[in-house]
């Protein structure tokens, strides 16, 4: 198979799967199977695709051109690679979940979902393969678009009003900052192709590059860097299986994948490490750790806490893309995949919770482990690898990324790291610690309102990823090394 | 032009006659069609004659694209003297804009018709469709200022009958038609002034001949002034903001056939001659004509962009909506004239062919709906897409083209709009540009959530797909936006051809 139909097939399967459950919504075990199937499929096309760039060969192609200077075009890298296979992979283990969840909850609308869900997809795979940032941005609205009657599934006044604040600050901040951004690039550079090193090195003077690397950052408002982070709270309205892929993997990711490309293909590290407006993005995304690591640990409900650390965490990744010492990015890389994994399997054992017991607060999940035992274990897991301890995969990125803030000199970063990682043990931990190791005094915890409790798929989907968490651990260095070529070679390190 | 260079159309005997054949295929259609015995045979009429016209207009296209320009004596008469049509690409692309929007707007009307005018009245309605179109072939073609006044007259005498035949469906037409007329006359009234002075100072009503003196006379107050009336009256049929008044109560009364083509025409070819007037006939070294470029038409423009995008999204009644749209629209189109260079000008051409065929697509999908719902406002509108899917998706390419959504030929525009703009270092025109474009992803937005996910209101009329007769153009509209918007070498290179007519070296 050539390099250029792996690309089509990466964009065709998802969009293919969308019209089969439109084309077979009435029938519900039809249409699951086909997402299923899709999934897999997808999932083998982004992992071949994986193996091409390991082998130096990556799959590129040029789909139209507009106009001159402006092409759709892809072409993989080591960072688009890896972003591409993580979502695909949790996309499959994400519909497991689905049916489980939407099944259970008996949901209107599903053939909806589905049909949204892979189309949401054909965004993700087209943002992990662009080869220039105007093909980045199309599709980044693709997913923008696509994910809106997620968010809004629910059709009431409340959804509506999220979907409003949901498409007001993306759609807004793509047309005001994101898009002028992006045309200044293709003004100043002639094209907005990724370049290794940096496509505006050497172009640009410092105070031009710190606007653009402002416009580009606060533009794409899917990394939810504060202030544009209120859509994501919010966005928690939608069921659980949106929350878990969109608000933790796909969208969400997206953002920081995009802030991660700018700052390593279009502004490049030695430029980056000039800028005055790097530093300012550090403080901003330090304020945003700590803070809404504060504001998650004022939450009861479940999601709502999940979601603000979901703030805190790409503000991590933001933070990895501004630091100068050339191995954040690849820190920042890692910690998009451990953090999408441990946060999905969070998300699904929220939703699978409120699915068996209708709880959704923090507070009525006293004891709620000793009836589902398998699902606060997960939850546990996930826990630790969020916080960062060993022997959770999460701990290596963020071991890394800690370094990298010391090696840069970056004091303040570094420490709202600490003191966000001691903040999470504060807000995460006693979830699961309430729930398994109840107090004395706790009242019973209460029965399933769904018969037999967990349905079987969507354990399933919590146990796969919660093993990835532990299993990765071991696999920090392969994928590291993965990244290496991501990290320019004559760039001096500074000492640390 | 150049994809038009080995193109051949027509007879060389023919071709040679095109321009005046252009203009004269659908003045002889409009007498006709008046004398024709029902409504039927006059839309045939309508339909020929107006093929007939893109059909020539197409020949002088492959012409001017082989020439340059094309220099017609009317009658024999050799310019000083007789009347001229001089074309070059700009007067082309514009004329084929105008004529294939014609031959849509021809095709669509007989199904528009039915519901929107009498019946006793369609051979009227055609007839004066038609001289519209004559009117605006004959506004780009001519190479005199005085003709250019008579075709603009031929053109509104059209358009005010055809706003006013909306009587019928909706009364506040009348009104609105003749606001239009009372507006309209005062335009064209300045235009005559302007021109005056112009020929007082120049004697002579030959555009090139005009421009050829104007430079070897300096600057001079009745110069000024002419070109002064000149734009204020063009400007009252452009549209640009604070002379738009007229424009959203027209668009919202006329029938829909008639907002759609007149938006996607109408302000258009006054917006040419404008550009004519400031970029051709002015001459570039005027100090006044820079002045006036860079402290008038800008900074109203600017205002127009912002202040009609508002209005646009505190509107109720979608037709109205779509008007103040309208003028935002133009004045994003002037702000790329008032740039001044080859590279505004051809961004500021792209964003009217790719106007006109998102707004021709939106006014029409409107029309196509109302053919069911009687409907004027957004709650009206909900929930139509459930029960007409191909008509509302229609409406909604249009819809992300207006908003500029990537992928569509809205996108294209806009980006060369910012980018001619930064390339001329004019910062806060991004600023404005990308305000602009944010305000109107919001009263898109409120369309779209209307007709998409909001439930019809209970005991609203079911609406019903249109006809095949209205979704064939509908969707011809609406796939050349979304075609365009992958591969817009055609839009892209007429727009550059036409602004390399004004700012090539070889003028």
């Amino acid at each position: 198979m050539t390099g250029d139909l792996l690309i089509l097939l990466a964009l065709a399967v998802p969009l293919f799967s969308a019209l089969v459950t439109y084309a077979v919504g009435r029938m519900p075990d039809v249409r699951e199977t086909m997402t299923i199937v899709a999934c897999i499929a997808l999932s083998i096309i982004t992992i071949s695709m994986l193996v091409r760039v390991n082998a130096g060969v990556p799959p590129a192609m040029t789909l139209a051109r507009p106009i001159a200077g402006l092409d759709i075009a892809f072409r993989l890298e080591p960072l688009g690679a890896l972003f591409a296979v993580m979502a695909s992979v949790l996309w499959g283990v994400n519909s497991l979940f689905s049916i489980g969840y939407m099944r259970g909850k008996r949901e209107a609308n599903q053939t909806r979902f589905y049909m949204c869900f892979a189309l949401a997809m054909v965004g993700v795979m087209g943002v992990a393969m662009a080869a220039n940032l105007f093909t980045l941005f199309i599709f980044y609205e693709v997913l923008t678009f696509s994910t809106y009657p997620l968010v809004t599934h629910k059709g009431d006044a409340a959804a509506r009003r999220a979907g409003r604040i949901y498409l007001g600050t993306l759609v807004g901040a793509s047309v005001l900052l994101f898009l002028p951004g992006i045309i200044t690039v293709a003004v100043l550079a002639g094209s907005t192709t990724f370049t290794a090193g940096g496509l505006l090195a050497g172009k640009v003077d410092g105070a031009v590059a710190s606007a653009i690397l402002l416009l580009l950052t606060f533009g794409a408002a899917k990394a939810a860097v504060m202030p544009l982070h209120m859509w994501l709270p919010n966005a928690m309205v939608a069921p659980a299986p949106v929350s878990a892929l969109l608000h933790a993997v796909a969208v969400v990711k997206a953002g920081v994948f995009t802030v991660l490309k700018v700052s390593t293909y279009i502004l490049g590290p030695e430029l980056i490490s000039t800028l005055p407006a790097a530093t300012w993005i550090l403080w901003i995304a330090a304020a945003t750790i700590v803070i809404a690591s504060l504001v998650a640990l004022t939450k009861d409900d479940l999601k709502a806490r999940l979601a603000w650390s979901t703030v805190g965490q790409l503000a991590y990744i933001t933070s990895a893309a501004m630091l100068p010492w050339a191995s954040g990015l690849i820190a920042g890389g890692l910690h998009m995949v451990f953090h999408a994994v441990a946060k999905i399997t969070l998300f699904m054992c929220a939703g699978a919770i409120y699915v068996a017991t209708g709880a959704s607060r923090v507070s009525e999940m006293g004891g709620l482990g000793r009836r589902m035992p398998v699902v606060f274990a997960c939850f546990m897991i996930a826990s630790i690898s969020v916080i960062g301890l060993p022997p959770m995969a999460g701990m290596w990125s963020k071991f890394l990324l800690v370094t990298a803030a010391f090696g840069s000199n970056e004091w303040i970063t570094a420490a709202a790291m600490i003191v966000s990682s001691l903040l999470t043990v504060v807000y995460l931990m006693p979830v699961a610690f309430r729930a398994l190791f109840p107090a004395q005094g706790d009242p019973m915890p209460r029965d399933f309102v769904r018969p037999g409790g967990t349905p079987g798929v969507t354990l399933a989907a919590i146990m796969i990823t919660a093993a990835a968490c532990l299993g990765l651990f071991a696999f920090a260095d392969p994928i590291a090394n993965f990244l290496e070529p991501i990290r320019i070679v004559s760039f001096v390190e500074i000492a640390p | 032009m150049t994809m038009f260079d080995a193109l051949y159309v027509a007879p060389p005997a023919l071709a040679a006659q095109a321009p005046i054949l252009a203009i004269a295929g659908p003045l002889i259609g409009a007498c006709a069609a008046a004398l024709s015995p029902g409504g039927r045979s006059g839309w045939m009429i309508s339909v020929i004659a107006a093929a007939f016209t893109l059909w020539m207009s197409l020949a002088v296209a492959c012409d001017v694209a082989r020439q340059g320009v094309v220099l017609y004596a009317i009658g024999g008469v050799p310019p000083p003297l007789g009347i001229a049509l001089r074309i070059d690409a700009l007067g082309s692309v514009m004329a084929l804009l105008v004529s294939s929007m014609g031959l849509i707007g021809a095709v669509y009307s007989g199904h528009a018709l039915a519901s929107e005018v009498r019946a006793e009245k369609h051979t009227l309605f055609q007839s004066g469709y038609l001289l519209c179109v004559a009117g605006f072939v004959g506004l780009v073609f001519t190479g005199d200022a005085f003709n250019a006044f008579v075709f603009l007259e031929v053109s509104s005498i059209g358009t005010y009958a055809l706003v006013a035949a909306g009587g019928q469906r909706d009364r506040r037409a009348l009104p609105a038609a003749f606001n239009y007329l009372i507006m309209g006359t005062i335009g064209a009234t300045f235009y005559v002034i302007g021109i005056g002075f112009l020929y007082g100072a120049t004697g002579t009503l030959n555009l090139a001949d005009m421009a050829a003196r104007l430079a070897s006379l300096g600057d001079n107050t009745a110069v000024q002034a002419g070109f002064a009336f000149v734009v204020a009256g063009l400007g009252i049929k452009a549209a640009i903001f604070p002379l738009h008044g007229w424009l959203p109560g027209a668009y919202a009364g006329a029938p829909s056939l008639v907002s759609m083509f007149l938006a996607a025409t109408a302000t258009k070819t006054a917006i040419y001659l404008i550009a004519r007037f400031m970029f051709d006939v002015f001459p570039d070294t005027s100090a006044f004509g820079q002045v006036f470029i860079h402290f008038v038409i800008a900074p109203l423009s600017a205002a127009a962009v912002i202040v009609c995008s508002v209005q646009a999204i505190f509107e109720t009644e979608v037709r109205r909506m779509l008007g103040f749209s309208s003028v935002a629209q133009v004045g994003l189109i002037m702000l790329g004239l008032s740039l001044a260079n080859a590279v505004g000008v051809s961004a500021a051409i792209f964003y009217i062919l790719a106007h006109a065929m998102m707004k021709a697509a939106l006014f029409m999908a409107l029309g196509a709906l109302a053919i069911s719902v009687k409907a004027r406002t957004l709650s009206e509108f909900a929930g139509v897409a459930r029960d007409a899917p191909w008509t509302a998706t229609a409406f909604g390419v249009g819809a992300a083209s207006l908003a500029g959504l990537p992928l569509t030929l809205g996108f294209l525009a806009k980006w060369k709009l910012v980018e001619a703009a930064l390339q001329a270092g004019a910062i806060w025109m991004v600023v404005v540009i990308a305000a602009g474009s944010a305000l109107t992803l919001v009263y898109v937005w409120r369309m779209v959530e209307a007709l998409f996910f909001r439930a019809p209101m209970p005991g609203a009329p079911r609406a019903r797909e249109a006809p095949v007769g209205v979704l064939a153009p509908l969707w011809i509209l609406a796939g050349l936006s979304l075609w365009f918007g992958v591969n817009a070498a055609l839009p892209e290179g007429l727009a550059n051809a036409a602004a390399a007519a004004l700012f090539g070296a070889g003028r």
